[in-house]
């Protein structure tokens, strides 16, 4: 069974780097345990970790890298959209400013987990060579590109999740940004929904149903694990195709997201 | 506790390297717990005297070792998540619009899809279909029916966070993360639901400061749901 294979080169990168970092997070928890504090210092403590173990590893700092150019490009579109009077109605207010707290958050903690390795932020021009010029005055606009770029996220992340096999813990930051990045598309693609009358978009993506054609290329995949799943359990192809979500390699998500970037 | 820090004779990991991570992992499920809604954490330390069975036997379902453990342990969440969601459907809560009853109907087949995808790929080295035990949640309230739901779904990727370290190859990690981000999509969904256009769709009750998803080893996520299934589920050696 090809998914049992055991990959060796899989191994960790840098043993020692791996157990440095179990020790340091070990001797954290062994300290704290039991007690509120835990929480309150775990930011800065992991941050100052997962330094440690770029050090190690620069296919991590790569990867950490380009999760930040995707977070500053998010951060700052909700910024901008949260921050543009008359867009966005009282009754979604909520959804956005929750969504544009989280994308800050992750900026933050991937520049203090970078440290001086850390990219500047690109410049960005939303209005993607003029394709959304209305981003932020029309709402439907606003929330289209919105969708789009959470489901790209979404699949940017997963794209990364092998390069970090070889560092666990980086892997588990990585994996908790991944998924709140699917709880926003979830969410945001209802509001797509409801706003454009598209009631073919659910929160998960069927078949290859989307905002924007090029960002949901290959979404409507039926082979899993080296398994053609077309029939299984007497479902429909649109339901086994909204059960697996598919990555993107960074090459075709910095095509998808280059026109945003300026500089 | 022993068998945790007993060393792997296989793995080529000293015991050294082994213990911190498994220790760790039990100092984290005083954190968790409350989160989860599970009722104590008290069996964490228990541990099966019998070596384990791959595929379990009797009232005991061992999950196994290495990647089989992780995606037997994927199985079984899938497997409890698909059984609820069938009883959800066949026997709606009072008042369930069109529109809900569209969502649940997603999730149930997304969740079938899932459970019956490990069960093909794990082969005979798959564990047994599970007893669900859902005496506690009334099926005929919406309340009960989405607080459940949600429970599910957020311990679901908690679960899936928590479990893609452990797995070794890149092929089966892709597999999980396919997966994990439709059962945050499920979970934001289901938030929404129960509380619409608020912000409880990734809520600062779930969320940590850093805007993260909880990420939980197996051994709390088993606790955490042992409540809900009749067998007694052991994956000591989930990824080992």
């Amino acid at each position: 069974m090809d998914i049992f294979k055991i990959i060796d080169n899989f191994q960790k990168i840098d043993g020692d780097a791996l157990g440095r970092l179990e020790y340091a997070t070990r001797r954290h928890f062994m300290s704290k345990v039991g007690s509120k504090l835990a929480t309150v210092a775990v930011p800065t403590v992991f941050a100052s970790i997962v330094n440690k173990a770029f050090a190690q590893s620069a296919g991590a700092i790569d990867v950490l890298n380009y999760a930040l150019t995707l977070e500053y490009l998010e951060d700052e579109f909700y910024k901008g959209g949260n921050a543009a009077a008359g867009l966005i109605p009282a009754t979604d207010k909520t959804i956005f400013t929750q969504i544009g707290k989280h994308e800050t958050q992750h900026v933050a903690f991937l520049v203090k987990a970078l440290g001086t390795k850390a990219i500047a932020k690109p410049t960005f021009d939303f209005k993607y060579n003029g394709a959304f010029a209305d981003v932020f005055t029309n709402y439907k606009t606003f929330v289209t590109v919105s969708s789009a770029l959470e489901d790209t996220g979404v699949r940017a992340y997963k794209g990364q999740a092998g390069a970090l096999i070889g560092d666990p813990q980086i892997l588990e930051y990585a994996l908790q940004v991944h998924s709140v990045e699917a709880r926003h598309a979830a969410v945001v693609r209802r509001l797509a929904a409801s706003v454009t009358g598209n009631a073919a978009m659910k929160g998960w993506i069927t078949g290859k149903e989307g905002a924007v054609p090029a960002i949901y290329a290959g979404e409507d995949n039926l082979t899993q694990g080296g398994k053609d799943l077309k029939g299984l359990a007497s479902k429909t192809d649109a339901a086994i195709s909204e059960a697996f979500d598919e990555p993107l390699t960074k090459e075709a998500v910095l095509a998808i997201a280059g026109p945003f970037i300026k500089a | 506790m022993n068998k945790l820090l007993k060393p792997e004779t296989n793995s080529g990991k000293r015991e050294g390297e082994t213990s911190p991570v498994n220790r760790r992992s039990f100092l984290r499920a005083a954190g968790i717990a409350t989160s989860l809604g599970t009722i104590a954490l008290t069996s964490a330390c228990k541990d099966d005297e019998t070596e384990p069975m791959p595929g379990g036997n009797g009232d005991t379902v061992d999950l196994g070792s290495g990647d089989v453990g992780v995606l037997n342990y994927a199985y079984a969440l899938e497997q409890l998540e698909a059984a609820f969601y069938s009883q959800v459907i066949t026997t709606p809560y009072m008042g369930m619009t069109d529109a809900e009853k569209t969502i649940l109907t997603d999730i149930r087949d997304h969740e079938i899809i899932h459970r019956e995808f490990f069960k093909a790929a794990l082969g005979d080295k798959a564990i047994k279909g599970l007893t669900p035990n859902f005496a506690s949640i009334d099926f005929t309230k919406k309340d009960a029916v989405l607080g459940a739901a949600k429970l599910f779904e957020d311990t679901g990727v908690a679960a899936y966070n928590g479990a893609g370290k452990l797995l070794k190859d890149g092929g089966n990690l892709l597999l999980a993360g396919k997966i994990v981000s439709v059962e945050a999509r499920h979970a934001a969904v289901i938030r929404d639901m129960i509380n619409p256009k608020s912000a409880d769709f990734a809520g600062d009750d779930i969320l940590d400061a850093n805007g993260m998803d909880k990420a939980i080893a197996p051994a709390d996520i088993l606790n955490a749901v042992k409540g809900y299934v009749k067998e007694t589920i052991t994956g000591a050696n989930v990824g080992k």
